[in-house]
């Protein structure tokens, strides 16, 4: 009786010891959220936020810098008695805010725990300064300031080229998993966005020990675990600021876009997109974001890249290159014109000049009827079985140009236009049911051919070049970056390079031939510059025509191939014309030249906003 | 024939070095994870003002008294000697509630010079001795009434006076002697009762009184019916019984209404029958049903009149009825923090973040296993368990040996209250028990505990020493 007694007690004993273990099993080694409220406790990370990549153009000017400022944090459960009416006083705040954000922490107490949260964002040092010296008087436990850097632009250039930094938001760290924390910035346009990889560096972290009444008692671990930031690498674009400064300026109270392409080396010298956001307004996109999304032009929406357009008759020049590389015509046809091109009913019409004309001339005086004949005998050339593959080789001609597909520039949005392909006209009309008349307006670059000012200004330097482009790009080899090796290389076209000498002259004879010979661009003219160009006047269905006009100067050797596209802004050479020579003449020669001041001043006085048919 | 053995084996040949040894482990496992939650602040140890300093007193002394009670203090004196200590120690405890400053609401502190000492430590020795000298001198072996009344008294009186001075915790220690008491011979009845008691108080407070009776009657006529034999009756009896009750309470939620008559017809019921039948086991259920009716329906009462506002609170956290992370349960809450952030292997020695910045009150003391737990992981917390484990183990193992009645029930005694402090401390530490401010023998900081602890065991190994002198 007595031994049964004794081993029922040991058994007892070894069940109560049992339960001790099960339970320390338990909290210890199955349930590992007591580490993390113990890490959330007892240490304080501090991140590092690496200073971002600087942005630069072609010549070293600075165009994004970052400069410092304070992110006031508070850590809710550690908060004593504090001063609100001193800590509004200080930053310029309102109270009523303070109050409603503490109302929220002491809803939100378990979840936030010992973490620390912002409470305001981008201090200026000064303030912060003066709240360090009020925290030194006393009061304000908990409180601390997060150092870090925001956006600065000392140029007034760019605009949504570079594009804006922002705080991310839940979205944004959902869809680029494991790489970003609330509190950190992103680039979220334009080029911060498009080499955010690179620009944004890495994020450090210093870890703190802190004891149970929050202050801090020395580095976790000595410091072993603390990761110092690596800042991000700095970028040299192809931008030249001044250049893009005065594009912005020329663009003023316009819409549509103006390109600048260094031939050569199809870097980008300028990309104008108008209306454009102020580098202003970007270095607090916050404050101006809801008036920017508002804004009926849409000053977010880069058009240079991302808006399709009819190009116009400075297609024409397309055409005529592939008419001579098919050997349908040679520099030497001449086709008539009557005020335009007749078929059956109908006419495409033209405007007047002298008839008939040669290739050269065609250019020149932008002969609508000569490049119908052109596309005419191309499509009905014998070569090919059926109309099917004629449009199709005409096809891959246009696309050696660079048109139809994105170009592969290093913007990350770009549009690919529209060439049509014989599918979709057997698809509108079925199949044997369409010829050249039926399309012909492809022939003056209308109809179903849409593409960008990028695609325009690229397709300018391939003819520069005299026949290849390299594809066009914003981000420069530099120290710090080594770009894509495709940005080297030439891309040829189709059309041979003997060909474009033809084309060339005309485009010279079309701005230099002076005022009453036919050319169409006399107004692009600028002495000494041997300026080559195209006008255009593309149909717009909503309200007047678009002004187009693309050139390169000099005409041999060139430095400096544009695009200018003003939407609404009728002929070609009433706004786009004058817009993209003064731009050329200022890169080329430094200044405007007095006998085209008056020009200038035209141009930048000039608004055309009220014929920009709103759409919502 | 009776021989000394004593030049055969040596001085210390017949001490039982097992349970030296495990003495001296875990006051080295308390000194150690003394300094480690001072070390922030005292990196010297031989700093006078740092625990670990004066832990090393406690400790030097403690050795020092485990030496005159093994070699000095002839071991017969202490069953001639423990009356008067008992007499003594409950004069002293009185007269503590009078003369002490309050220490945390408590009134167990005398305070001799910059020395303050818990009498309330030590009367676990005198009532041990008390107890294991009146049943082994009385001959109690809890046949009748007479044995019940004087081993409670001797158990009752310094409980009494350990509740008035507000030491709880000391007090539900002396709850452990029923262990002993059941060794010495009472009803396994009384242990069953103790627990119901203790479940009937959780599930009430818990998840009110409707269950709770309803359990009572479902295992009583369980107890009743099926298993002895009544399988069908019992089926036949409850099935339609709750199924009807279900009904009830969708028509009329108000289920007391029918359960208080049922359980009162239960009662006259099993009276009848059993007084008919001559079967005192029904007769005994009615008066457990009774006596579980009126037990349950005190329990609020008890809670919320005789309980202390930290008392009923500290058991509110536990049962989960509240959760006060930054007040009532701000221990609890952060000592499962620091000990479960020690997962499998513990952060290593003096690297805890928890126990060293002050996030666990009362860290040296009472809770002083955390920094066991943080520290050295489930592998290091388990090992301490064990090693106190094997300590109980050992003291039955060589009490069970002694063919003395008063080693014996001396024996028991201490293994009792290293179980229960084990218990409870350890059990509070991880949310199993209640806050109740007791020490973790031996490991805990503190003078009063230490050398309480000391002598407690010294003295069963002095006994025990003698014992094994003659084979």
């Amino acid at each position: 009786m007595s031994l049964e007694r004794k081993d029922k007690l040991l058994i007892g004993l070894c069940i109560a010891a049992a339960a001790l273990v099960v339970q320390l099993f338990c909290i210890q080694v199955s349930d590992k959220s007591s580490r993390d409220a113990a890490s959330n406790q007892s240490t304080v990370r501090v991140p590092i936020y690496p200073n971002r990549g600087v942005i630069r153009d072609r010549n070293g000017k600075v165009l994004v810098g970052n400069k410092l400022c304070y992110d006031l944090m508070v850590t809710p459960k550690t908060i004593g008695e504090f001063d609100t009416l001193a800590l509004c006083r200080n930053f310029g705040v309102d109270s009523l805010y303070i109050r409603e954000r503490f109302k929220e922490y002491r809803r939100n107490m378990r979840r936030i725990g010992y973490q620390s949260v912002v409470l305001l964002r981008q201090l200026s040092p000064e303030k912060y300064t003066a709240f360090a010296e009020l925290q030194a008087k006393g009061g304000f436990e908990g409180f601390w300031g997060q150092a870090r850097t925001i956006r600065e632009y000392p140029y007034n250039a760019g605009g949504n080229l570079l594009g804006y930094v922002s705080e991310v938001d839940a979205d944004y760290i959902s869809r680029h998993p494991g790489e970003y924390r609330p509190g950190d910035y992103a680039g979220r346009t334009g080029l911060e966005a498009a080499r955010e990889k690179e620009l944004r560096g890495v994020k450090g972290e210093h870890i703190y020990l802190r004891n149970s009444r929050n202050q801090i008692e020395g580095p976790y671990k000595n410091g072993e675990e603390d990761v110092e930031a690596i800042p991000g690498k700095d970028i040299t674009t192809t931008i030249d600021a001044e250049l893009q400064h005065y594009g912005q300026t020329l663009m003023q109270n316009k819409v549509g876009s103006l390109v600048a392409i260094e031939p050569a080396t199809g870097e980008i010298l300028a990309l104008v997109s108008s209306p454009g956001i102020d580098v202003d307004q970007l270095a607090d996109i916050g404050s101006h974001y809801k008036e920017i999304a508002a804004n009926p032009y849409k000053p977010m929406f880069n058009r240079a890249v991302q808006a399709s357009y009819p190009p116009g008759s400075c297609f024409k020049v397309v055409n005529g290159l592939i008419g001579l590389q098919e050997g349908v015509i040679t520099p030497e046809s001449c086709y008539p014109c009557s005020m335009g091109y007749h078929f059956g009913n109908h006419k495409l019409g033209c405007h007047a000049h002298r008839s008939p004309l040669n290739l050269e001339e065609s250019i020149m005086m932008s002969c609508n009827a000569y490049y119908c004949y052109v596309l005419k005998a191309l499509l009905e050339n014998r070569k090919y079985s059926s109309m099917d593959e004629s449009m199709k080789a005409w096809d891959d001609y246009v696309y050696s140009f660079g048109f139809g597909r994105p170009l592969g520039s290093d913007f990350p949005a770009e549009l690919k236009g529209n060439i049509p392909t014989p599918e979709y006209y057997n698809r509108i009309y079925g199949r044997g049911h369409w010829k050249a008349n039926t399309i012909i307006s492809i022939s003056i670059g209308q109809g179903e051919i849409g593409c960008t000012p990028l695609h325009l200004a690229n397709f300018c330097a391939t003819v520069a070049n005299r026949g290849w482009y390299i594809t066009p790009h914003i981000v420069k080899d530099s120290e710090d970056i080594s770009i894509d090796p495709k940005y080297h290389e030439r891309n040829y076209t189709l059309v041979d390079t003997t060909h474009f000498p033809k084309v060339v002259k005309g485009m010279y004879r079309a701005v230099n031939s002076g005022f009453g010979s036919g050319g169409t661009a006399s107004i692009a003219a600028v002495p000494g510059l041997e300026i080559c160009g195209k006008t255009g006047t593309a149909q717009n269905p909503h309200g007047a025509d678009n002004s187009v006009f693309m050139c390169f100067a000099p005409m041999d050797n060139p430095k400096i191939a544009v695009v200018a596209y003003i939407e609404n802004g009728g002929f070609g050479a009433t706004w786009a014309a004058p817009i993209a020579s003064l731009l050329v003449e200022s890169y080329l020669n430094g200044e405007i030249s007095e006998e085209r001041k008056y020009l200038e001043k035209r141009m930048l006085e000039g608004n055309l906003m009220d014929r920009v048919r709103i759409r919502k | 024939m009776i021989e000394r053995r004593t030049s055969q084996r040596g001085v210390g040949g017949t001490v039982d070095w097992w349970l030296a040894g495990c003495w001296l482990v875990l006051v080295f496992i308390g000194f150690l994870n003394i300094y480690s939650t001072v070390h922030y602040e005292y990196p010297e140890v031989l700093v006078w003002g740092s625990r670990a300093c004066k832990q090393l007193v406690w400790i030097g002394t403690a050795v020092l008294m485990a030496a005159v009670i093994l070699f000095a203090v002839p071991s017969r004196i202490y069953e001639n000697a423990s009356l008067p200590a008992y007499v003594l120690m409950f004069f002293l405890l009185v007269l503590v509630i009078f003369i002490s400053n309050d220490t945390k609401g408590s009134n167990s502190w005398i305070e001799i010079g910059s020395v303050k000492i818990q009498p309330a430590e030590f009367s676990k020795i005198t009532s041990s001795l008390m107890l294991a000298n009146v049943i082994s001198k009385m001959d109690l072996h809890f046949r009748s009434f007479r044995d019940y009344m004087i081993a409670g008294a001797v158990l009752l009186l310094p409980m009494a006076a350990i509740v008035a001075e507000n030491e709880t915790g000391s007090m539900l220690v002396y709850v452990g002697f029923i262990f002993v008491l059941y060794r010495e011979g009472i009803s396994g009845w009384w242990l069953a009762l103790l627990g119901s008691i203790i479940t009937l108080f959780i599930i009430t407070l818990r998840f009110g009184i409707v269950p709770t009776l309803l359990t009572v009657f479902i295992v009583a006529s369980f107890a009743n019916d099926f298993l002895r034999g009544r399988k069908w009756l019992w089926l036949a009896i409850n099935i339609p019984l709750i199924a009807l009750m279900i009904v009830w309470i969708i028509f009329w939620p108000k289920p007391l209404y029918f359960l208080l008559p049922l359980m009162a017809v239960q009662i006259i019921c099993y009276l009848v029958f059993g007084f008919l039948r001559r079967d005192s086991f029904r007769m005994a259920s009615a008066g457990v049903i009774a006596a579980c009716m009126i037990a349950s329906f005190s329990v609020d009462l008890v809670f919320n009149n005789v309980l202390q506002e930290h008392q009923r609170k500290r058991i509110e956290v536990l049962l989960g009825m509240t959760e006060d992370p930054s007040g009532w349960g701000y221990n609890v809450h952060q000592s499962k923090i620091a000990i479960g952030s020690g997962g499998l292997f513990g952060k290593g020695y003096l690297n805890g973040t928890q126990s060293t910045f002050g996030f666990v009150p009362e860290q040296s003391t009472d809770f002083i296993f955390c920094t066991i737990g943080e520290e050295w992981g489930f592998a290091g917390s388990v090992a301490v368990v064990l090693l106190y484990v094997f300590l109980i183990f050992r003291i039955i193992h060589d009490a069970e040996q002694c063919r003395s009645r008063f080693i014996r029930v001396y024996g028991y005694c201490v293994a009792s209250c290293f179980f229960m402090h084990l218990i409870i401390n350890i059990g509070m530490t991880i949310g199993l028990m209640p806050v109740i401010g007791i020490p973790l023998p031996l490991v805990s900081y503190g003078g009063s505990s230490m050398w309480g602890f000391t002598i407690l065991l010294f003295i069963f190994l002095a006994l025990n020493r003698e014992e094994r002198k003659y084979f």
